[in-house]
């Protein structure tokens, strides 16, 4: 089995003429945390749409463990395990902490599309919920409807829903957007304890938290791969710090 | 001084409420519902009941998949028409073409059938509509989604305008009730009564179990995150697609009952104006509710039958209460006292 889990070759999507994403070639390495850094309007987002198949790319080819998904829809990707977050928190928020975790457990079961049976037949995944909902520590919200969460919890649910599928590649779009220091610190800690045995990529702002948590990095700015190693090589490239500060900034 | 919310000390446990709060109401309607006739016009009431499962159709597929479809007089009154021409005439016509520059009538004569078979007919004919149109609706969202159902029923309605069948303006009128198996005359009130109950609740409580099936549950996932429902490997448009079906299946139910009850069916039934209707009565009662369409139901139709003799008005004031309930209670009257009494309903 090759070493890179998912690999672009020349990734670009173009919106009515605005190239958003410029020939990508991405590779990111079987079990290592990988993160996808760069200024706003970089093309971190649409790279991320594209590599979860929400977006179809103009041009280039996305291999997931060897398979080509480029065409593939983008439930079928999920289902071969690679998950996506969003940047704005996306929990089910009319349905409580353990409901929000069992609609991802019940996947195991294939379709469900069974509505002439009562949905008691969901309870044997509310051990295997609740387990999950304890790991993230939100035991005590288990039957709390997800909207009344404070912001850094929803994060937190989020990680246990997209754990429950047990994916062996996880995209995390901004984990720690929008959190203080405390949730901060608690969701990286999350992130990387799940991904012990996963593959994460994911995108950040926070450069301290890139810095801990990441063994390798790529930067973009307009779209293009401006830089690609890791923290410490990645600091030091002056193009890197150019985009990041700009070059008036004395 | 400590000071103790009271709501915090009353509610009890979620799970608690919820096992025990539905299934009240659920025989306090059913008691309601029988003792009825003694005290309201029974057509009144018969009336409001077909309505009510309709409502109650429509609000599985906005409240709990999160669509708004505006085209579900399609379902409702194409059933209708279908069941009254099933127990009236029974012989099935439709144009074929094979090849030649003619089109061709072919038949299936069919004496007229009984009310049950009628019924049958007329629900799945209102579930291959939902078939046809869901198919091409579930392709966009939002408003666009409700403009399409929009759109196509009324290019039905103008065909069951123009359709020999339905007797245009005239609609199918006379349709006889029958016996059910040959047994149950339909002509005894009582008899029917008990008829229009049992179908209610048959379809009452079936929506009640959709809604509560691992179905229901990633419908409402669809409905409250779609984008993560699809994350998660879910082919969101085959649910959305299956609960437009199963809504206008039982659209289809309410709509040939209420042809076999009334005897008539008409264009008012696949008009715009009902799709309207059937919006207003899910929202006065309380979208995402289960007894919410139900009580939305009888609300309107009680205001139709008992504010008739004042004419035009009963529009103006049926524009008021959407209006009020639009500002006011957004839960609609029975989502509102369940958020009173902290109980799901």
């Amino acid at each position: 089995m090759s070493e890179f889990i998912l690999e672009t070759e020349d990734l670009t999507k173009e919106f009515a003429g605005f190239v958003a994403v410029n020939g990508v070639n991405l590779r990111v390495e079987r079990g290592t945390i990988h993160a996808l850094i760069g200024p706003n309007g970089a093309g971190k987002t649409t790279c991320f749409n594209l590599l979860s198949k929400f977006l179809q790319p103009t041009r280039g080819r996305i291999s997931y463990k060897g398979k080509d998904i480029t065409a593939m829809a983008a439930a079928d990707v999920a289902n071969l395990g690679m998950v996506r977050s969003f940047q704005i928190s996306a929990v089910f928020p009319h349905l409580t902490v353990l409901e929000n975790v069992r609609i991802a457990l019940q996947r195991k079961r294939g379709g469900s599309f069974d509505f002439w049976r009562s949905r008691s037949v969901l309870d044997t995944f509310n051990d295997r919920a609740k387990a999950l909902i304890a790991d993230v520590g939100l035991t005590e919200f288990t039957d709390v409807l997800a909207v009344e969460l404070p912001y850094g919890r929803k994060r937190a649910l989020e990680i246990a829903t997209t754990l429950a599928l047990d994916p062996e590649m996880m995209l995390l779009d901004e984990p720690t957007a929008g959190m203080g220091h405390e949730d901060i610190s608690r969701i990286a800690a999350l992130i990387k304890s799940v991904a012990a045995n996963r593959t994460v990529l994911m995108v950040e702002h926070n450069l301290s938290v890139v810095e801990n948590l990441c063994q390798r990095i790529t930067v973009l700015t307009r779209g293009r791969v401006l830089a690609e190693g890791d923290y410490e090589t990645v600091s030091k490239n002056p193009e890197v710090r150019e985009a990041y500060m700009g070059t008036g900034d004395a | 001084m400590e000071r103790v919310d009271p709501a915090a000390v009353m509610a009890p446990p979620a799970q608690q409420t919820r096992s025990l709060s539905e299934p009240i109401a659920f025989v306090v309607m059913v008691l309601a519902l029988v003792i009825a006739p003694y005290f309201f016009y029974p057509m009144f009431v018969m009336q409001a009941l077909c309505f009510a499962l309709f409502a109650c159709a429509f609000n599985l597929l906005i409240g709990y998949g999160g669509l708004l479809s505006f085209g579900h007089a399609l379902y409702f009154g194409w059933a209708s028409y279908i069941a009254a021409h099933l127990a009236k005439v029974g012989t099935i016509s439709f144009p074929i073409w094979y090849g030649s520059p003619k089109w061709h009538w072919a038949t299936i004569p069919l004496p007229p059938l009984s009310p049950e078979l009628a019924i049958l007919g007329g629900t799945l004919a209102g579930g291959m509509l939902g078939l046809i149109a869901g198919t091409l609706a579930i392709r966009r969202q939002g408003i666009y989604f409700a403009m399409i159902t929009l759109a196509l029923a009324q290019m039905m309605y103008f065909f069951a305008l123009q359709a020999p069948f339905t007797g245009g303006e005239d609609g199918i009128q006379g349709v006889p009730r029958g016996k059910i198996l040959g047994v149950i005359d339909l002509a005894d009130p009582t008899n029917l009564y008990v008829t229009v109950l049992v179908i209610f609740l048959v379809g009452f409580l079936l929506i009640y179990r959709i809604i509560h099936s691992p179905f229901g549950e990633v419908l409402k996932a669809i409905r409250e995150n779609e984008a993560r429902a699809i994350s998660l490997g879910y082919k969101t448009d085959r649910y959305k697609l299956m609960a437009f079906v199963l809504s206008a299946t039982l659209a289809g139910l309410a709509g040939s009952t209420k042809a076999i009850v009334l005897q008539i069916a008409s264009l008012t039934d696949v008009n715009w104006p009902m799709s309207g209707e059937v919006v207003l009565m899910a929202l006065v009662g309380g979208l995402g509710t289960v007894f919410g369409p139900v009580a939305g139901a009888f609300i309107v139709i009680a205001m139709q039958n008992y504010l008739a003799q004042i004419g035009q008005w009963v529009t103006v004031i049926q524009g008021t209460i959407f209006v009020l309930c639009v500002l006011l209670f957004r839960r609609g009257v029975v989502g509102e006292l369940a958020n009173l009494l902290r109980i799901r309903l």
